[in-house]
């Protein structure tokens, strides 16, 4: 993997520009210049959480390590837009915009044969971490519900405490009678 | 070898359509909006059209003559409340506000821009009321008041907190929070209520409280507080009800005395006035501090915040004094006075134990919880012990109600210095008049809507992670009832780790009681570790 991994390590400005712009353009123009124009993490943390973490995503790809490490940063954006309105496709997909992304920037020298190879074992990672990144989406949305449930128990966590502490002066008031 | 970028797969559009905002399309997704208000409380109120419906139904069920009741409100709201006109005429979409919405921030939705969101009004206002707009219709930014229009309303102005940051922005000083406040009362005309604004409205109005807790069960959770503090503290406090003669009446949400982790700061305010020997009661009657009208109309506004005063005047207080509540205190600072006010029958209120005159409160009688406490340790009244605290690093969110909607941003930090002994604040653009909201308030929390509130909540979450990361903050203290019941699940979400608390909960742990037992757990029965004790 020489040639492409540095073909990408060369390239990585321009490749995570490139992504980073796609990703933006899954969200309504007028949000997607927002997210790009300002860089303060708490004020616009949606666009500094994706352009932060892709960053993250195509560092560990590059290097071939990608399972643990890519665990956070999948975490992080995959919490954002698991509430967002996307569908679950949409969602998981700007994965793919990073074949995009590379492809564009990249155009030239992928046509090459020995890169070409490359590249398409590549592309392969890449769909790995788009699989690793539709469990993390699934695990978002089993936790809304889990949230949803705790709730519903929490409203009656009061009501259960008392509940309880009744029924054992109770059961004490019987025992003392006894 | 095909060249690579003319492969299909990479040539996939995933560009959005390019849509005007004028077009009102809105898609009703499960987890994105509040069931609307069952029949049986709107007609508790009194309240127009109630009738079962889902926003999910393509006939919402409305009166025939709909658009003429709107336009008849909007007018009649127009001629009543100059600033609704000020603000529908003055905006020049800037866009200072734009970006500093946080369901916008969260979203990525265009149309929670506070100025997109008021144009969604503001259009209808143009078309039937300014000359521009009856003359060149879209081409002066008006609309056509459709039922599309409407469907559009109901979504993305109960998908507003009126948490009023925007207003912070604007330098018109327009309160975008009243024009969603316009927009809920017009879309109330017509019976498009959600349940989680007219269930605990009805509640309060029967009951005295949201929760529909009668006074007898009240009665029993007040024992129940009364065992577990003597459990904890050896200490058996007085808890007086429906007192008449006592000097002051407490009005506190009702979460606090049925919900977790409300429950511990109720416990905390117990503990105070048993250590202070405060000469005052709870009420039965008005056992309510949040005002679930506000977010309705100020009409039931009104009739809700009425209750607090009428008792007062029944039991015969010299003031009252106000728990940890976010809207109520919304309620009192800005619209009690033109509600019910001046409230001419009680006194100016003076602290019993240091003499200090409230006399900022001189109209409405009501001191908020946190400057009395504040003035109490000012005043070297209280032995706090900190280091029972020291299970906690702390970080406070500013409630918006109390931080925009009255000013009060020191002298929560301030008891909070005094009572843990690790306080880290949030970033300055987070927090005090910048505070980002929990994204939950203005009926917005029930559990249905939990997808737009995981999104309005994220701008919060995302600076609390911060200070967890930094300075391992694991509590984030609040002031207001529904910070305390919504924040845990945003957290969950977006920060497991850290825990809520009220402050007077802090305050209940640090309080070095006369006569005391030797404390070995703190208010939520967790042990104190052998440095804290």
């Amino acid at each position: 993997m020489l040639m492409i991994q540095d073909l990408l390590k060369k390239n990585k400005a321009a490749i995570l520009e490139r992504w980073f712009h796609l990703i933006l353009e899954t969200y309504p123009a007028n949000t997607a210049a927002m997210m790009r124009k300002d860089k303060n993490q708490f004020t616009n943390p949606v666009g500094t959480t994706l352009s932060r973490e892709i960053e993250v995503l195509f560092k560990n790809l590059c290097e071939g390590s990608q399972n643990e490490k890519c665990q956070s940063s999948l975490d992080s954006i995959l919490k954002i837009r698991s509430v967002q309105d996307f569908s679950p496709s949409k969602a998981v997909g700007f994965i793919f915009l990073l074949k995009r992304a590379i492809g564009e920037t990249l155009k030239n020298e992928m046509c090459k044969g020995a890169v070409m190879d490359e590249w398409l074992e590549f592309q392969s990672k890449i769909d790995d971490l788009a699989l690793q990144a539709f469990d993390i989406y699934m695990d978002c949305r089993e936790k809304i519900c889990e949230i949803r449930v705790n709730q519903a128990k929490t409203e009656k966590e009061m009501a259960f405490r008392m509940m309880e502490r009744m029924t054992t002066s109770k059961e004490k008031k019987q025992k003392g009678e006894d | 070898m095909e060249d690579v970028s003319k492969q299909k797969a990479l040539k996939i559009d995933y560009t959005l359509p390019i849509k005007s905002w004028m077009e009102p399309t809105v898609e009703f997704r499960k987890g994105t909006y509040g069931y609307p208000g069952a029949s049986k409380h709107v007609n508790y109120l009194g309240l127009p059209f109630p009738r079962e419906w889902q926003p999910t139904d393509k006939d919402w069920k409305l009166p025939e003559n709909w658009k003429e009741i709107i336009l008849r409100g909007m007018k009649d709201r127009l001629g009543r409340y100059r600033s609704f006109r000020l603000f529908l005429d003055i905006c020049v979409r800037c866009g200072a506000c734009a970006d500093k919405c946080h369901f916008f921030i969260g979203s990525g939705d265009p149309k929670n821009m506070p100025v997109l969101r008021a144009e969604l009004l503001r259009s209808i206002y143009r078309r039937y009321f300014t000359l521009s707009g009856k003359v060149f219709g879209k081409l002066a930014g008006a609309r056509e008041l459709t039922e599309e229009v409407l469907k559009e309303w109901f979504y993305y102005f109960y998908q507003c907190t009126e948490c009023r940051r925007c207003s912070v922005f604007c330098p018109y000083g327009i309160d975008t929070c009243e024009i969603t406040m316009m927009a809920r009362e017009l879309l109330n005309l017509i019976g498009l209520n959600i349940n989680w604004i007219v269930e605990p409205a009805s509640k309060s109005y029967r009951t005295g409280n949201h929760l529909g807790i009668p006074p007898h069960a009240f009665k029993s959770t007040v024992d129940f507080a009364i065992d577990e503090i003597k459990e904890i503290t050896g200490i058996q406090v007085e808890v007086p009800i429906n007192r008449k003669g006592a000097e002051i009446l407490f009005i506190t949400p009702s979460a606090d005395y049925f919900a977790s982790p409300h429950w511990y700061t109720f416990l905390g305010y117990l503990l105070l006035f048993h250590e202070i020997g405060l000469d005052y009661t709870w009420s039965t009657y008005a056992s309510e501090g949040g005002n679930f009208g506000l977010f309705h109309s100020a009409d039931l506004a009104k009739r809700l915040n009425a209750k607090i005063y009428s008792e007062a005047k029944r039991l015969g207080v010299k003031w009252i004094l106000g728990g940890e509540c976010g809207h109520m205190w919304r309620v009192i600072h800005q619209y009690m006075d033109t509600f019910n006010g001046p409230a001419d029958f009680l006194e100016e209120p003076i602290s019993p134990v240091t003499g200090t005159h409230f006399d900022h409160v001189k109209s409405t009688k009501m001191v908020h919880i946190c400057e009395f406490t504040a003035d109490l340790i000012k005043n070297n009244k209280l032995k706090l012990d900190p280091n029972r605290n020291d299970k906690w690093k702390v970080t406070y969110h500013d409630s918006c109600n109390i931080s925009r909607g009255m000013g009060l941003l020191e002298e929560p930090r301030y008891i909070l210095r005094n009572v843990c002994t690790e306080f880290y604040e949030m970033p300055e653009n987070t927090i005090k008049e910048r505070t980002f909201c929990c994204g939950s308030g203005a009926g917005l929390g029930s559990d249905e809507n939990m997808e737009i509130r995981l999104r309005g909540g994220f701008p919060r979450a995302n600076a609390v992670k911060y200070v967890k990361e930094q300075y391992g903050v694991n509590l984030l203290t609040c002031i207001c009832a529904i910070d305390r019941a919504t924040l845990p699940p945003l957290l969950e979400y977006w920060v497991p780790g850290v825990e809520v608390a009220g402050v007077h909960e802090l305050v209940g742990n640090a309080l070095v009681l006369k006569g005391e037992k030797e404390r070995t757990t703190n208010l939520r029965g967790e042990p104190l570790t052998p440095s804290e004790n």
